[in-house]
């Protein structure tokens, strides 16, 4: 067996990032905050694909993260990131493990739009709810850290980039366990691992949670880099189906997959929104077509193949 | 050998609907037998194995396995007591492979607590994973992706699969069905060889006769979802009723009294 470089790939990247950060212009360090947070999201898409679920509402953890942060920030004045995170993760593995018991005992279409449903409740609680914000949501004050208020937004992006690099090594560690083995296995044959003595509902319910926690964490890092959380833009149907677009776009096979996925995605729909503002989603649309037909295994089959190709 | 029966059925029924698949079932098993059963299409061969290894709900009746109740467990529990089965339709990891697929049961068997949280390229699993291919002998298809093996190893790998958890009695549902009869006897013979070496009872279904008086010490006949008759292969294969409503009249019972342990 070749041997696996993907953490120290990761590393080198979080490096790089993490530095360059520092000399780019603003524009595209919001771009790449904007990548690397949904990027969480997309993690957790990916470990669920390969159990062979698709879930069509996860933008209902993306919306809770997101909202904890403004909820956290509007009532109580809390702007420390950390503590942000940290309560968007905890509310969301607290949400995911209830509906876990119930999504665990669904399979393909049916595990998918029983997660649409359960996001399109969020969605009509927030837009009904003035106090929750309605159509309009929250603008959310600019995070703290540990009680520095740094200027610009430079702290933020090292944060995102530092948790994205954590929880992509976590994952990779996860995929190697027995229990990320059960991914795989689970969509090859729930019999078989039945039969092996283990509970597949079981398999699938930490699965879900934990896509559950990283695209809470997308939620509340996306909300803390724009500033603002709306339910169009982030609980909304679309938003889930733009999760699952993304992780189509970046492929299953690494999880440094959804960040080059994440961030092209972002780069393709501004500049395709700067080119044609009235038909960018044409550009998007196509992009995907052209990814599902040419690059089954995703945007990261091209840097496998050059990665094999050096070796 | 004998003592207490490992497996125990009492009274066992189930029903479809106005289909009776399992009348009265008795049966006491001792450990060390290996025992075949037999009978015509839809006499209830798969449901018994069914309801003894959790994957239906007896309609009413009593299943112990080592004195224990297991009636109506669910497959997990079921295995984690110490039994185990195939099916007559191979179960494996379609997409990974040979390799992979026992690597991976090897695993999860072993998943109690934090070590599931291992990784699963561990020594001792790797090492065994080796061993496990080796005694099935399907070690030269270590790398082929399990969905295009041939029926036979397919076969193999599914009942070494099934042994990974160590279970104290095993029930095959075919094991041969799928194979040419020219491999029959050698697939058998791995099978046995490997099962031999770890004290296991075995439960099989059969529809060759020849294989049946081959390698069993008792034969269990179904018809119609009752057990009519429960003897050693000598007398079982002579008996008037296993010859209407199982074999069928012209099974040749002279050439393979003689003849049947020799060759092969
Ligand atoms: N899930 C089910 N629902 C309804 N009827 C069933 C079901 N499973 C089995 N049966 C019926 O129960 C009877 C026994 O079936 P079973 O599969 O146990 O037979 P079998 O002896 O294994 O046959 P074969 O040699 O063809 O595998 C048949 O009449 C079958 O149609
Ligand atoms: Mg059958």
């Amino acid at each position: 067996m070749s041997r696996d470089r993907t953490i120290p790939g990761l590393t080198v990247a979080l490096a790089v990032c993490a530095i360059g950060g520092y000399f780019i212009p603003d524009w595209l360090m919001n771009q790449m905050m904007f990548g690397f947070a949904r990027a969480l999201a997309i993690l957790g898409l990916l470990v669920l694909w390969r159990t062979g679920l698709v879930s069509f509402g996860h933008a209902l953890y993306f919306g809770l993260g997101a909202y904890a942060v403004a909820l956290l920030d509007i009532n109580l004045g809390i702007s420390d990131a950390f503590v942000r995170l940290g309560v968007a993760m905890l509310v969301t593995g607290g949400v995911g493990t209830l509906l876990g018991f119930i999504l665990r005992n669904y399979r393909d279409i049916f595990f998918a739009m029983l997660s649409l449903a359960f996001s399109m409740v969020l969605y009509g609680i927030l837009v009904k709810t003035e106090a929750l914000g309605s159509t309009d949501g929250f603008t959310v004050s600019p995070p703290t850290f540990l009680s520095a208020a740094p200027e610009g937004k430079y702290p933020l992006f090292v944060l995102i980039c530092v948790f994205g690099w954590l929880a992509a090594v976590l994952v990779q560690g996860y995929l190697r366990s027995t229990l990320g083995r059960l991914t795989t296995a689970v969509r090859d044959n729930e019999i078989r691992v039945e039969y092996l003595g283990y509970s597949v509902a079981r398999a699938i319910h930490i699965k879900y949670v934990m896509s559950a926690v990283l695209t809470g964490a997308a939620g509340a890092l996306t909300a803390m880099a724009l500033g603002q959380v709306d339910p169009d833009s982030m609980v909304n149907w679309t938003a889930s189906g733009e999760l699952v677009f993304v992780t189509i776009l970046s492929g299953p096979g690494s999880v440094a997959a959804p960040f080059i996925g994440s961030l092209i995605f972002e780069l393709l729909r501004t500049y395709a929104f700067e080119l044609v503002p009235h038909a960018w989603q044409m550009i998007v649309g196509g992009t995907l077509l052209a990814v599902i037909f040419f690059l089954p295994g995703g945007i990261w089959s091209l840097f496998a193949r050059a990665l094999k190709a050096d070796k | 050998m004998s003592g207490d029966p490992i497996l125990q059925v009492i009274d066992l029924q189930k029903t479809f609907g106005a289909v009776v698949a399992a009348k009265d079932i008795n049966i006491d098993v001792s450990t060390g037998e290996v025992i075949g059963i037999i009978g015509a299409n839809g006499a209830g061969k798969t449901t018994f194995v069914n309801m003894v290894t959790g994957y239906l709900k007896p309609s009413s009746g009593t299943i112990r396995f080592e004195g224990r109740d297991i009636t109506g467990k669910p497959p997990r529990l079921v295995t984690q007591t110490g039994i185990s089965r195939s099916f007559q339709v191979s179960q494996v990891f379609t997409s990974m492979t040979v390799y992979d697929n026992l690597l991976t049961a090897l695993a999860i068997t072993d998943s109690r607590g934090f070590n599931a949280l291992r990784p699963i390229q561990r020594p001792d699993l790797t090492r065994r994973c080796e061993e496990t291919l080796v005694r099935y002998q399907i070690d030269q298809y270590h790398d082929s992706e399990a969905s295009t093996l041939p029926q036979g190893v397919r076969k193999l790998l599914d009942i070494a699969m099934a042994m990974v958890s160590k279970p104290r009695i095993l029930l095959l549902d075919e094991p041969t069905s799928g194979v040419s009869a020219e491999e029959k006897f050698n697939i058998m013979d791995i099978i046995m060889g490997a099962l031999k070496a770890d004290q296991v009872t075995v439960l099989f279904i059969e529809h060759d006769m020849e294989i049946v008086e081959r390698y069993v010490s008792r034969v269990v006949a179904f018809y119609q979802g009752e057990v009519i008759c429960d003897k050693p292969p000598e007398e079982a294969l002579i008996d008037s009723r296993v010859r209407e409503f199982v074999i069928g009249e012209e099974y040749p019972l002279e050439v393979r009294e003689a003849g049947s342990h020799a060759d092969h």
